[in-house]
């Protein structure tokens, strides 16, 4: 074989004109709807504005939303005192009701607490003036004992001072309490909390806090780039990744420390077995005493479990159910009733045309008005729930059903219809041994895809008042702190369409033979 | 007809008896079967009626109530919503403020409101079909076990769009309007994801279902894996991937009204609330629209997959 040379090319180019220089009209053609479909997505970036919704969109908040998917805030709050400072936590944390963890270490003393009330009795005679003034910075815990404080009290310290007055000056107490708070973030991070000042150190770095009490926030020396302030003398917020973030003011620190995690899946902090390793609940319920006297440790545990306030187990399961019922009880349905008119339907199979035309159009009707219009009206009808639901579904793949159906016995093979008919059998026998073995495995394999995609399409009408995961979902979505439970459901959701997926394309390959492509 | 029954001898009787219990057994196999599918339908609707609002029985006389409820005033109403007239029935009430939310094209020429918010819905059903089709697209080559023989690549690929095909739409959007607030992105983003997903196992499929023979002739010639792949693939396997994108075109823009209805914008949002306040003339015309729209676009795509493809039968649904 010799070398392919230039002019054998040109040559061959010449003899082949259509191969080799094609029209100007084909070269354009991929030009052309290229530069449309690029034209059309400027048009979309117009229409939608998209470049200004997604500047505007808080993607900072993303990150956070995504965070909760995995993992959970522990959040305590620590209030600068004079002398001291006080850590609470709030109502619903994950720890319980008294935490006291491990990663926020607190030194306690003896210390003199001055009622904090001390300030208005003495400043009393001086707020009148500071009324009209307003509220120059302090809160109600303003306690200082110049004039300026009985400026920046305003207000609210007038009215105590006719309260306190009354009684007699309160005295100083002395008692142990938190001075100094140490908060630690992981890998050497923290932050130290002391009642005049905050040490935030974080990868070698050390910023100093200092802080005046209800007026501001100091920085010595510069800001690093994982901490930020609006303006001097504002909050100061310090991040840290994952692990969490805190915002430094200049009456109180806000940690919000993340762990990784689902916390508090299987008990909920008011049950008894909530904190407890996982060995010592299980010999509890086999083998423990009862802790509630009415009832075994095993039913009170899986009680629990089913009641846990943070997860709702209990519910998720129920609602789940319903959305596996709707797509099943409707697609079931809508098979019995679609498989019956389809034989109406076909234009081999009943000769009146008029019929066979009203029947289709009627399918068309029911699959072109959406399956979100018949959940809307089945809503209306039968109130929320999976009723609505398996309407819906029935409604819409009755239509979907009747369309395939009468579609695929209108491509039957005749010969088995003669042969059933030419020995003299009944019309219904000649449908029965004739046409309905050469479809019923086609029509059950259509109708068992369906099932598995209703699944999850029983899903999104769900979340328009059609019952079923859908709406718990949105509602979880949308109060924006439950996105665990979100992730839950989803993972839920996903098992379940994994299993139907599978249980449905076996049945399939059964039904049909091996499908292309399913490995 | 008489048959005349010839008596059987031994090994004629045990095959007579071994067909008896295989009838038998099918016999059973069916009446279990049955049995089975009544007992799940019946325990179904049981418990679904269980946990409904209302109680199927009780509902059943007024289900189709909303039927009178959307008879509107007069035969014209229909018109004057659809089209943004003004009614003589204006009370100021939302329910007859036909005129408002006009879009004012120029001075005078304006789009009513319904078919602005239908084109609103189409067009994220089209963008999300063609960031789909696009992405699937790429993805598809990779899950093709003719064209990628790295085992790992093509596991991780397919399972990659099986979880974008099962993931729930509705959180995509519900994550992307918390993001984003109300608006047609969060919508786009749903739609797309789940249809890349969808694509991309569809067009693995015919990919696989490929001639290879000019592939093979590419490969002798010494052309990289793009090239086979662009020049002996692609040609044969475009027009069926484009009436796959067709049929889910079809899929999107219902898709698009559902997501529209919890809060993705579009007609989706518009018929939910017009319904829930039970505005009759408004209902009708956003049914009729969506309607309309629905079976236009399904008879646009099938005549153009007939031209593409021709009449070749295709798996529905998706």
């Amino acid at each position: 074989m010799g070398a392919f040379h230039a002019h054998e090319a040109e040559a061959l180019a010449a003899r082949y004109p259509d191969v080799f220089a094609r029209s100007l009209r084909s070269r354009l053609t991929g030009w052309l709807i290229a530069a449309g479909i690029v034209a059309y997505f400027l048009f979309a970036w117009w229409f939608f504005s998209i470049g200004q919704v997604l500047a505007n969109g808080n993607w900072g908040i993303a990150g956070i939303y995504m965070a909760d998917w995995v993992s959970y805030e522990v959040r305590p709050d620590i209030e600068f005192r004079d002398n001291h400072l006080e850590i609470s936590f709030p109502r619903f944390s994950p720890l319980g009701e008294n935490p006291d963890p491990a990663w926020l270490v607190e030194k306690r003393a003896i210390v003199e607490i001055r009622p904090e009330e001390k300030g208005s009795v003495l400043t009393g005679a001086a707020s009148p003036s500071g009324g009209f003034l307003g509220n120059l910075g302090g809160n109600e815990d303003t306690a200082d004992e110049s004039f300026l404080g009985a400026l920046g009290g305003g207000q609210p310290n007038m009215r105590r001072t006719d309260e306190v007055s009354s009684e007699t000056v309160l005295k100083t107490r002395r008692e142990e309490a938190v001075v100094e708070a140490s908060v630690s973030f992981g890998s050497g991070n923290r932050v130290d909390v002391f009642p005049e000042r905050v040490e935030v150190t974080r990868g070698g770095e050390m910023l100093i806090l200092d802080i005046v009490r209800d007026d501001r926030v100091e920085v010595r020396g510069p800001l690093p780039a994982w901490a930020s302030q609006r303006e001097p003398g504002a909050k100061v917020f310090v991040y840290f990744g994952f692990s969490g973030r805190a915002e430094i003011g200049n009456d109180e620190v806000t940690v919000r420390r993340r762990f990784l995690g689902w916390e508090n899946f299987v008990f909920d902090t008011r049950s008894p077995f909530w904190g407890r390793p996982a060995g010592e609940v299980i010999s509890l319920i086999v083998s423990g005493e009862r802790l509630d006297p009415e009832r075994s440790n095993a039913a009170l545990a899986w009680n629990n479990f089913l009641n846990n306030a943070e997860w709702q187990h209990g519910d998720v399961w129920l609602k789940l159910l319903q959305t596996i019922v709707m797509a099943f009880a409707g697609t079931v349905l809508a098979t019995l009733v679609a498989f019956p008119l389809s034989f109406a339907a076909a234009r081999n199979i009943s000769p009146n045309r008029v019929g066979n035309f009203v029947l289709k159009r009627f399918f068309d009707f029911l699959r072109s008005v959406d399956m979100l219009i018949w959940a809307l009206f089945f809503t209306r009808g039968f109130g929320p729930g999976p009723l609505a639901g398996i309407s819906a579904i029935f409604f819409t793949d009755t239509g979907t059903f009747g369309k395939l159906y009468s579609e695929a016995l209108e491509n039957i093979d005749e010969k088995q219809r003669e042969g059933v008919r030419s020995v003299g059998a009944a019309p219904v026998s000649v449908q029965r041994y004739g046409v309905v073995p050469q479809v019923l495995p086609v029509f059950l394999s259509q109708s068992l895809y369906f099932w598995e995609s209703n699944t999850r399409s029983a899903t999104i009408i769900g979340a328009v008042g059609a019952g079923g995961i859908g709406l718990k979902l949105w509602e979880a979505m949308r109060t924006n702190t439950d996105w665990e439970n979100v992730a839950y459901m989803v993972l839920l959701i996903l098992l379940v369409v994994f299993v139907f997926d599978n249980i449905s394309s076996a049945l399939r390959r059964r039904l049909i033979g091996a499908e292309p492509g399913q490995h | 007809m008489s048959v005349t029954s010839p008596v059987l001898s031994t090994a004629g009787r045990t095959i007579e008896a071994h067909w008896q219990e295989l009838a038998v057994r099918r016999r059973l196999y069916t009446i279990g079967g049955i049995l089975f599918m009544v007992l799940a339908m019946g325990g179904s609707f049981w418990f679904a009626n269980e946990s409904n609002a209302g109680k199927f029985f009780d509902r059943l006389p007024h289900v189709f109530d909303f039927i009178g409820q959307l008879v509107p005033r007069d035969g014209l109403e229909l018109w004057r919503a659809l089209f943004d007239l003004p009614s003589p029935y204006d009370d100021g009430s939302l329910k007859y403020n036909y005129p408002e939310g006009r879009v004012y094209v120029t001075e005078s020429a304006y789009i009513p409101e319904y078919i602005y918010k239908m084109l609103e819905t189409i067009n994220i059903a089209l963008v999300s079909t063609l960031i789909g089709f696009g992405i699937g697209f790429v993805l598809c080559f990779l899950a093709a076990s003719n064209l990628t023989t790295r085992r790992w690549l093509r596991f991780f690929v397919r399972r990659f769009m099986e979880v974008l095909r099962a993931f729930p739409e509705i959180v995509i959007a519900g994550f992307f309007l918390a993001v984003l607030s109300l608006g047609a992105i969060p919508a786009i983003m749903a739609v797309s994801i789940h249809t890349i997903g969808a694509l991309g196992k569809l067009f693995f499929e015919v990919v696989e279902n490929a001639d290879m023979r000019a592939e093979e002739g590419l490969r002798a010639a010494g052309a990289n894996w793009v090239e086979r792949v662009w020049f002996a693939i692609v040609p044969q396997v475009l027009p069926n991937f484009l009436s796959y994108a067709l049929l889910r075109l079809e899929i999107n823009v219902r898709a698009s009204t559902i997501i529209g209805a919890v809060g993705g914008g579009g007609i989706g949002e518009a018929l939910r609330l017009s319904i829930s306040r039970a505005h009759e003339a408004k209902t009708l015309a956003i049914v009729l629209l969506l309607f309309c729209t629905i079976v236009a676009v399904d008879q646009f795509s099938a005549w153009l997959r007939r031209r593409l493809v021709g009449n070749q039968a295709f798996e529905f649904g998706g």
